[in-house]
């Protein structure tokens, strides 16, 4: 079967590439690392807005309501499980995170369920009906989320067994990052396991193609996107967790500001790949980190840059995905 | 006089601002083959669309086994039997050969047997069976596009051109699958644009003008009838063939 490498190929590019300009083989490695953590919690939260998009055409700008939620569910259930979190046991540790993780995903995907039959049902096919309401859902739940938890910050901190880093040598690789590319690529593995080896993998992708020729042929896309659509949002909740602890605050407007690169990424990708989706979130990982690291100045108009760069190379996206 | 399998009662349907059906009108009888011709623009994708449920019909009524499907869901009509292939063949490029006919066959695994007798009209499916659907030639989406609809079985096949730039091997290939399917299982409803291909295989023929139809009757009483091919379809049969 012939496959496009050249996209992945970018990756191991881009990583040899920076080892000279930062010089220490210890920071690349440290950068490195942090770079595909980061690359891979974007990935989790933009895999579900992507297909969302390639099976129905929807442009959901609220999104970013599902990662807020997310970020806000788990914050609360790991204050209430303070004492847990900052015991010496991981495996305390982890029995405060592991009902955290899991009431930011129900909650999130719970409230995706109502996303779609409320505000995204009414606009199907209408793109700028699309972007007023999707955005309007956002400005909405950031504002009820002031209501709920306050307007001011939470402050977050790791549980004790993710504080500090490994080290090896002049090498320090944060704890948490490891946590965060160990899941990350959990999430892709399920992804790519699920699209690829089973009959609903199957349908999902021939949806994204076309349809309209899954449905001549019985079944029913509608019910099949609203599952990709609540399995997207869970996985926003889930992104959106990992993306608190990883700042060590949360705020209303979590969820617009990783919004921005998650949008990036999936227009990287190219629109309804999850391949592509995977590919762009480390090259947009990577590169925040490279060129936080090198450049601060230009830092926040690095990725931006990068998707300039990608989409005059594949002005469809590193993975465009066969449209009717 | 038996009920046909399919039958059309005044549907009108309409694209956007275009009325494009003003009123089709024709039955489709169970175990043959019936043909649907007419000039380019005379409404036969917008009817074989209408009937699937694909484009909504605005009037009329659409009967299939006796039941109303007029406006059903597609997946609906498509459950009860009916299989539709359209002009653009919209075989799933990303997906390989076989995953497309994986996915067409609905109820479970396909039946070995079944799969040998489409290769065996098909050979080239069997040569790529793993190869992504798009890097197929043109003929040959054309051939998964028709595997796709009879890799089951279906009371009734719905097929849009289906000779539309295939080689004349490929086409003899397609004759026989059809005779034998319309001999066996299915009845057939196709739109076509080569006379001589709809003569070989048509038991009766629809033809349609301006979003309605103008004629319908027997096969070969209409391809004897060169006057009535002239004034129908604009042409005479040389140019069909």
């Amino acid at each position: 079967m012939k496959r496009d490498w050249l996209p992945l190929l970018l990756i191991p590019a881009l990583m040899i590439g920076a080892l000279p300009l930062i010089g220490s083989p210890a920071s690349w490695v440290t950068l490195t690392v942090a770079g595909l953590a980061m690359g891979l919690m974007i990935f989790i939260m933009a895999s579900g807005l992507t297909l969302t998009f390639g099976l129905m055409d929807v442009l959901n700008f609220g999104h970013g309501a599902f990662i807020a939620v997310g970020a806000f569910v788990a914050a609360s259930v790991m204050l209430a499980l303070a004492p847990w979190m900052t015991a010496d046991s991981i495996w305390l540790n982890l029995a405060a995170i592991g009902p955290a993780v899991l009431a930011a995903m129900v909650v999130s995907g719970v409230l995706g369920l109502g996303f779609e039959r409320v505000i995204v049902r009414p606009v199907y096919g209408q793109h700028l009906k699309q972007i007023l309401v999707t955005t309007g859902g956002l400005i909405v739940a950031e504002q009820l989320l002031k209501v709920i938890w306050g307007p001011d910050q939470i402050t977050l901190s790791r549980p004790t067994a993710l504080r500090g880093a490994f080290l090896f040598g002049d090498i320090a690789i944060e704890k948490y990052r490891v946590l965060a590319v160990v899941v990350g690529l959990v999430v892709f593995a399920a992804l790519a396991l699920t699209l690829n080896r089973t009959r609903l993998g199957l349908l999902i992708r021939a949806g994204v193609e076309n349809g309209e020729m899954v449905e001549a042929l019985g079944y029913r896309i509608r019910r099949l996107f609203v599952g990709v659509f609540v399995v997207g949002s869970a996985l926003a909740g889930l992104g959106g967790a990992m993306w608190g602890l990883y700042q060590e605050t949360v705020t209303a407007a979590i969820g617009a500001q990783v919004a921005v690169l998650v949008f990036i990424v999936i227009i990287i990708g190219g629109l309804g790949s999850v391949g592509g989706c995977f590919v762009g979130a480390l090259l947009v990982g990577l590169t925040a980190n490279y060129i936080g690291f090198l450049a601060p100045k230009v830092a926040l108009g690095s990725n931006i840059l990068l998707m300039a760069l990608v989409l005059l190379w594949r002005p469809q996206g590193l993975y465009p995905v066969a449209k009717r | 006089m038996a009920e046909p399998l399919l039958s059309l009662r005044g549907v009108q349907t309409h694209i956007g601002h275009y009325h494009i059906l003003h009123g089709v009108e024709f039955d489709v009888a169970e175990g043959g083959l019936t043909m649907l011709l007419g000039r380019n623009g005379a409404g036969k994708t917008t009817t074989l669309r209408t009937i699937m449920g694909m484009w909504r019909a605005a009037a009329g009524e659409i009967r299939f086994d006796g039941r109303d499907i007029t406006n059903m869901p597609t997946p609906d009509i498509a459950r009860l039997g009916i299989a539709y292939v359209p002009e653009s063949m919209a075989i799933f490029a990303d997906l390989t050969v076989q995953e497309n006919l994986v996915l067409a066959a609905r109820s479970g695994p396909m039946d070995q047997k079944r799969l040998d007798w489409i290769f065996g009209r098909f050979e080239a499916l069997k040569r790529f069976w793993m190869l992504p659907a798009g890097l197929l030639s043109g003929g040959q989406k054309q051939m998964l596009a028709v595997a796709r609809a009879i890799i089951e079985p279906r009371r009734l096949l719905l097929i849009d051109e289906p000779t539309k730039g295939l080689a004349p091997a490929i086409i003899a290939n397609m004759i026989d699958a059809f005779r034998e399917l319309k001999d066996g299982e299915s009845t057939l409803l196709v739109v076509e644009q080569n006379f001589a291909f709809a003569r070989q295989l048509g038991d009766s023929v629809a033809v349609m003008d301006d979003g309605r139809v103008a004629h319908q009757g027997g096969m070969a009483a209409f391809a004897a009838d060169s006057a009535l091919q002239q004034h129908l379809l604009g042409l005479g049969m040389d140019t069909h063939q």
